[in-house]
């Protein structure tokens, strides 16, 4: 099994005809995603490379069963597109889109919950699950299937550690990529429950960054309901302090967001912690 | 993105906020006309993106103008936290009969707007945090209502127990949470708040941080840019398009996403060396970004070696060899480079750099060792 999308998963593009939307559109179709729908305003009735295009998510949804959305459009309009998706009924949305507003992101989120959907991101790689599914931009050639779960707040860090682990052998069962905003839709502890409930899935890697308190939140929540084994990382440990996130932050939260307070309350809650991307491999063996 | 002290003001007072006067001077001269002006005793302040400008020296308080020119000759040029005084704040002193602190920012923990108020302003409120933090009370703003009325009573009573003061605080904190809202804030803060002797509550400093992503709808927030306040290096970074921070280590990283780009740097550090930037090129990987990305970490005499560490996925690993290639046919980098490609078109781009007399690797961890012997001068 997997988490959040696999075979079942019929996917519309929101941006479709975008730069970005187009060229991962095609890179999803070549990877088995079923695309069944793409949108873009004002070029409903026309096609993408056979994928019919609508003028709104909920014209796409009705005509097409699509329950799952990708979002590629500007930040302007990213709000805007998640709540489209939402209103039309949309499960589960993933915004791949960067620079969206944080205030925009203060309203959307509440919203998107009460609608009963799921949002990832935004500012992130989406997931992939491989062999069944990728939504977003994860290359697929990098992944393979296999036991482990994996979440992470990182883009490109994500592929360096899913790489190093095919190069063992190892597969994923679900990659996902939560995105680094600071108020994004889907958190660590979703990622982690959802791999606890799936029974294909081993062991869980935590692939973390400094800022902000996720990662102690979901150190606290693998101490308390994870059965299963989690490797964990922290990108940052040399990071000048004081560049990403203000004091008055660290009060509200009570934490400075430091790599060294992440990694160790990692430790506390059990969290195998690898010094160095490469590591995580062999953690993940020991653990399986 | 951080603004000036004069500049929050400005947007305090527009909000209708009372704020009390003043002008900005660079010049010492310019300041003691701008004392004299205002008459009596003034307080100059140095304009600069950092706290603990009054431990510093770069506040004072001056009796007459003459008094405010010379502090003003003595705070410009001034050093504070590496940061350069160029302008300085020239404001009318108050009779301060108490001083709060009034604070707004985004909470990623409850995911709301959370105001943070406190009887004990005029210091930092990360000390009243850790020394005393009953005396600091929360509230979180839902953002789809705002901040409803009674809230921002609540908060005002909080702080004063005079009604008159109240009613005034709780206007202050209402006209606070749209400044915030309309700036694009992530951060918004007065402290301190004061009340005077006669009795009236009025904001005399003043902190906004803008949220990056709100720039692109907010042209006339965007210009309160001030890049001499920000180091060179990362002014032309940005320009770029390219997030950049200058560290003291000697090897430069050119990285492609800002995790593996932190990763990078902590495996420099893993090996024995010392990282002299954070270069994080983004997700698009048109070459004049590589070539933009060489000219800012080669301007750094520190630098002994050249890390490009690249893992394709949007970034398409052909385009950054691309980018080597005419970098270095433009620019006489003069210290060894060290590429690793992994990912998006990676023979390509291994093809390309061959064909012009460069190696490249695919491992991280090599790659980074090899650098940081190189820096240390034990590799050719």
């Amino acid at each position: 099994m997997s988490i959040f999308i696999d075979e079942s998963t019929r996917l519309v593009v929101q941006g479709i005809t975008g730069r970005d939307g187009s060229f991962h559109t095609r890179q999803m179709v070549e990877y088995g995603t079923q695309v069944v729908a793409g949108v873009t305003p004002g070029k409903g009735g026309q096609e993408f490379e056979g994928i019919p295009i609508f003028d709104t998510v909920q014209q796409a949804a009705d005509a097409t069963g699509a329950n799952t959305s990708v979002i590629y459009v500007p930040p302007a309009f990213a709000a805007d597109a998640i709540f489209e998706a939402a209103d039309a009924g949309i499960g589960f949305i993933a915004c791949i889109t960067e620079g969206v507003p944080v205030l925009d992101m203060m309203k959307v989120r509440p919203y998107v919950t009460e609608q009963g959907s799921r949002l990832l991101g935004p500012n992130c790689p989406g997931l992939i699950s491989p062999g069944k599914s990728k939504v977003g931009i994860i290359p697929g050639n990098i992944t393979e299937a296999g036991p482990v779960g994996l979440v992470s707040r990182s883009g490109t860090l994500t592929y360096e550690v899913v790489y190093k682990l095919k190069g063992d052998g190892i597969g994923t069962t679900t990659c996902v990529g939560i995105g680094g905003d600071p108020i994004n839709g889907t958190s660590f502890i979703d990622c982690l429950a959802a791999f606890e409930a799936d029974p294909e899935t081993k062991a869980v890697v935590v692939i973390g960054e400094i800022g902000g308190t996720d990662e102690q939140d979901a150190a606290a929540y693998v101490r308390e309901n994870l059965s299963k084994p989690v490797v964990g990382f922290i990108a940052g440990q040399t990071a000048p302090p004081g560049r990403r996130m203000g004091h008055a932050g660290a009060i509200i939260s009570g934490s400075a967001g430091t790599a060294e307070e992440k990694i160790q309350a990692f430790r506390d809650a059990g969290i195998s912690v690898a010094k160095r991307p490469a590591d995580v491999v062999g953690l993940i063996r020991d653990a399986l | 993105m951080n603004i000036h002290e004069y500049q929050a003001k400005e947007i305090l007072r527009d909000h209708g906020i009372p704020v009390p006067p003043g002008e900005v001077a660079t010049t010492a001269a310019e300041a003691g006309k701008i004392a004299e002006r205002y008459g009596g005793a003034v307080v100059v302040k140095a304009q600069v993106h950092t706290g603990g400008r009054g431990k510093a020296g770069g506040v004072k308080l001056a009796k007459s103008a003459g008094e405010a020119r010379d502090h003003a000759e003595r705070i410009l040029g001034m050093q504070i936290k590496d940061l350069t005084v160029e302008k300085v704040l020239v404001t009318p002193a108050e009779d301060i009969d108490s001083e709060a602190y009034v604070g707004i920012i985004v909470d990623r923990a409850s995911k709301k707007p959370v105001f943070m108020v406190s009887r004990e302003g005029g210091v930092d409120i990360e000390e009243v945090a850790e020394t005393n933090p009953d005396a600091i009370r929360r509230l979180a703003v839902d953002p789809r209502y705002g901040l409803l009325p009674h809230q921002a009573y609540s908060l005002a009573a909080a702080l004063y127990d005079d009604p008159k003061q109240q009613r005034a605080a709780a206007k202050i904190m209402s006209q606070l949470y749209e400044a915030f809202v309309d700036a694009g804030a992530s951060l918004a803060e007065i402290n301190p708040l004061i009340t005077t002797e006669a009795g009236e509550v009025k904001a005399i400093d003043a902190k906004i941080n803008i949220d990056e992503n709100e720039l692109f709808r907010k042209p006339e927030i965007a210009e309160l840019r001030d890049d001499s306040s920000e180091a060179p290096s990362e002014v032309s970074a940005r320009e770029a398009g390219l997030t950049f921070i200058k560290l003291d280590g000697n090897v430069g990283c050119c990285v492609n996403g800002a995790g593996l780009a932190m990763a990078t740097m902590d495996l420099v550090k893993f090996y024995g060396g010392e990282p002299a930037n954070f270069l994080d090129i983004g997700g698009s990987s048109n070459p004049e970004k590589v070539v933009n990305a060489f000219r800012i970490i080669t301007a750094d005499p520190n630098v002994k070696v050249i890390l490009f560490n690249i893992f394709g996925g949007i970034t398409r690993c052909d385009d950054v060899a691309n980018g080597i290639v005419t970098a270095t046919g433009q620019i006489d980098v003069g210290v060894p480079i060290v590429i690793r490609l992994t990912g998006t078109n990676d023979k390509k781009a291994i093809a390309i750099l061959e064909e012009a007399g460069f190696s490249a690797m695919t491992d991280m961890d090599k790659a980074v060792q090899r650098a940081v012997s190189l820096a240390k001068g034990e590799a050719q």
